[in-house]
C-alpha cells in the first residue's frame, strides 16, 4: 500500500488491516476507513465509468457531496466510496453506467 | 430502525461551526444531536497540519487538527446533552411537516424533528472549466488534504497546484511535509491572494509559483499524466507558448462556495454574494435566517474562515438556547461580537465586511 511512512507533524493510527476484493482481485486495506481511500493506497484511480460518453472517473471531493466516486459495493450500484467505510470481505467493483438495483441485477 | 428521533436544537454539520454552536447551545442547558456526513467531527479542522491564524480567543497558533480535539472535549464535558451521530446526511427538510431526513451510511433512513436548527454545512469545492477536468487525478484541495492527512495514503507522486491563495499555498506545503513534488502553483491573478508567510514558505522551498498562469488542457490515456499551462495577460487572454508539465495529480485550488441546499429548501431569503463566494442567507446579528427556528453559521454563511465560523457558531448556539426558552448569559453575546469585529477588522476584513453588510438585517418581524 502507498502509505505515508514518515510525516514531520502528524501520526497516522490506521485500524485493522482486512482484505477486500476490487473487480475480483484481493486487496488489503483499513477497517473503517473510506473504500475510496483504501483503493487509491492500492494505486486504483478509476472508479466508474460514465453512462454515456464511457469516460472515466475517480473521486473528486471526498466528502460525499459530488458523486464521482460512486462504485458498486457488495451488490448495491451508487455508493459514495469516500464516505463508506471499508468492511472486511467486502465485494468492491467498478460501476459502469447508472448501476443496476440490486433486485434486477440479481 | 429508529423512524423519526426527537431533539431540542439540531445541528447540521459538526464542523468548527457546527461544534461550537452544539457546545454553546449544550452549555445553557439544550439537549442537542449533531449530524455530521463524514465518518467524523471536525470538518476541515482535521485536515489541517498548521498552525491556525486568527486571534488566541479562537486558538490561533494552535494547529488545525488540534482545534477540533479542543472542542471535542470540550463537547465531552458536558455529558451526554450533545449527542453526534456521524456518517449521516441530512438530506432534506420538509417544511409543511417540519422534519429534516436524514441517510445514515447509504441505506438507513429516518426523520428528524427538532424545535430548533443550525445549519452548519460548510462549504464545497469549486472546479474551473478545462478539457479533460473529469479524469481521474484531477483532485479538489480537500480531496488531497483528506487522502494525506486523515488517512497517510500518498496523493500521487507529482503535483500541479492550481490556485495561490491561502488554500493552494497551504496544501502545496502539506503535499511537501507528506514527501509529495510539486510541478508548480499556477495563479491566474497578477499577484498571490493567500497570506504572505504562506508563500514565503512554499518559494523557500524552490517550488515556482507561477503567476500570470492558467491550466489550458489537461491530458492522459484514463488517468492523468500531465497538464497544459499557458500564460495570461492583463485582460486575461491567453499569450506565449503552451508548457506540458508532467503530473499525476492536478489539485484545485480555485476557491470554496458555501453549501445552502437545505436553506433553499426552508425557503430562507437568499442572496448573491460575491465577497461571501455565492448564494448565502440573509441572517440577523444573532444568525437567525429569515426563516424563524432556522440558525445559520460558519462557511455555509459565507467563505470566511475558522475563528469566524467558531464565534459564528457561539452566537447561534447561544441564541438558539435563548429561543428554546433556556437562561442564557446575555454578556456573551456581546463578547462574541467585540470578537467578530476583531477579527474582521483592518484591510484583510475589508472584502467579509463589504458582504455581511449586505446580508446581514435588523431583525426580523414577529
Ligand atoms: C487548506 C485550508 C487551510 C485553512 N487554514 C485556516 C487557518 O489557518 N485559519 C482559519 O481560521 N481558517 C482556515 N481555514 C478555513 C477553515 O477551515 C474553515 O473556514 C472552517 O473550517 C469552516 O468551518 P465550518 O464549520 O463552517 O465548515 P466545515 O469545517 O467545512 O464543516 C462543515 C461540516 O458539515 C458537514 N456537512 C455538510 N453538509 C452536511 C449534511 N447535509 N449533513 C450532515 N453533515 C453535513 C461536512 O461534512 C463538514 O464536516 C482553512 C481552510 C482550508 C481548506
Ligand atoms: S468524491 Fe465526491 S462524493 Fe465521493
Amino acid at each position: 500500500m502507498e502509505l505515508i511512512q514518515k510525516h514531520p507533524i502528524l501520526e497516522f493510527r490506521h485500524g485493522n488491516e482486512v482484505t477486500f476484493t476490487f473487480d475480483g482481485q484481493e486487496m488489503k486495506g483499513f477497517e473503517g476507513e473510506p473504500i475510496a481511500m483504501a483503493l487509491h493506497a492500492n494505486d486504483v484511480r478509476i472508479y466508474r465509468v460514465t453512462p454515456e460518453m464511457k469516460r472515466p472517473r475517480g473521486f473528486f471531493c471526498a466528502i460525499g457531496k459530488c458523486s464521482s466516486c460512486f462504485m458498486v459495493v457488495d451488490g448495491v450500484p451508487n455508493v459514495r466510496t469516500c464516505v463508506t467505510p471499508l468492511e472486511p470481505g467486502m465485494k468492491v467493483e467498478t460501476q459502469h453506467g447508472k448501476g443496476l438495483v440490486p433486485l434486477e441485477a440479481k | 430502525m429508529k423512524k423519526m428521533i426527537d431533539t431540542d436544537l439540531l445541528v447540521i454539520g459538526g464542523g468548527a461551526a457546527g461544534l461550537c454552536a452544539a457546545a454553546e447551545a449544550a452549555g445553557a442547558g439544550a439537549r442537542v444531536t449533531v449530524i455530521e456526513s463524514d465518518l467524523h467531527a471536525g470538518g476541515q479542522l482535521v485536515k489541517q497540519t498548521h498552525k491556525f491564524f486568527g486571534s488566541k480567543d479562537e486558538y490561533a497558533g494552535t494547529r488545525g487538527f488540534k482545534i477540533a480535539d479542543i472542542l471535542l472535549d470540550e463537547i465531552n464535558s458536558l455529558g451526554d446533552k450533545v449527542e453526534i451521530r456521524t456518517n449521516t446526511t441530512v438530506t432534506g427538510y420538509y417544511p409543511e411537516e417540519g422534519f429534516f431526513t436524514a441517510m445514515k451510511g447509504e441505506e438507513e433512513y429516518y426523520r428528524i424533528k427538532a424545535k430548533k436548527t443550525v445549519v452548519a454545512t460548510g462549504a464545497q469545492e469549486r472546479l474551473i472549466p478545462f478539457p479533460n477536468n473529469d479524469l481521474p487525478g484531477v483532485y479538489g484541495a480537500g480531496a488531497v488534504q483528506t487522502l494525506m492527512n486523515v488517512y497517510g495514503v500518498v496523493p500521487g507522486k507529482k503535483v500541479l497546484m492550481v490556485g495561490a491563495g491561502n488554500i493552494g499555498l497551504i496544501v502545496s506545503y502539506q503535499l511537501r511535509q507528506a514527501g509529495v513534488e510539486i510541478a508548480a502553483v499556477v495563479e491566474a491573478m497578477p499577484k498571490v491572494g493567500g497570506y504572505w508567510v504562506h508563500a514565503a514558505k512554499i518559494r523557500r522551498l524552490g517550488i515556482p509559483i507561477l503567476l500570470r498562469h492558467t491550466i489550458v488542457e489537461a491530458f492522459g490515456d484514463k488517468v492523468i499524466e500531465g497538464a497544459v499551462i499557458q500564460e495570461l495577460d492583463d485582460k486575461f487572454s491567453l499569450i506565449g507558448e503552451p508548457r506540458t508539465i508532467e503530473c499525476d495529480v492536478i489539485c484545485m485550488a480555485v476557491g470554496l462556495t458555501p453549501t445552502t441546499e437545505l436553506f433553499w429548501q426552508a425557503d430562507a431569503r437568499m442572496l448573491y454574494c460575491p465577497q461571501l463566494c455565492g448564494h448565502v442567507p440573509y441572517r440577523d446579528e444573532t444568525m437567525r435566517t429569515s426563516h424563524p427556528d432556522i440558525w445559520v453559521a460558519g462557511d455555509a454563511s459565507g467563505i470566511e474562515e475558522a475563528s469566524a465560523a467558531m464565534v459564528e457558531g457561539r452566537i447561534a448556539g447561544h441564541s438558539a438556547a435563548k429561543a428554546l426558552g433556556l437562561p442564557v448569559r446575555e454578556e456573551s453575546f456581546k463578547e462574541y461580537w467585540t470578537r467578530l469585529d476583531h477579527l474582521r477588522a483592518g484591510e484583510v476584513g475589508e472584502k467579509i465586511r463589504g458582504g455581511i453588510c449586505q446580508v446581514l438585517v435588523d431583525g426580523w418581524e414577529a
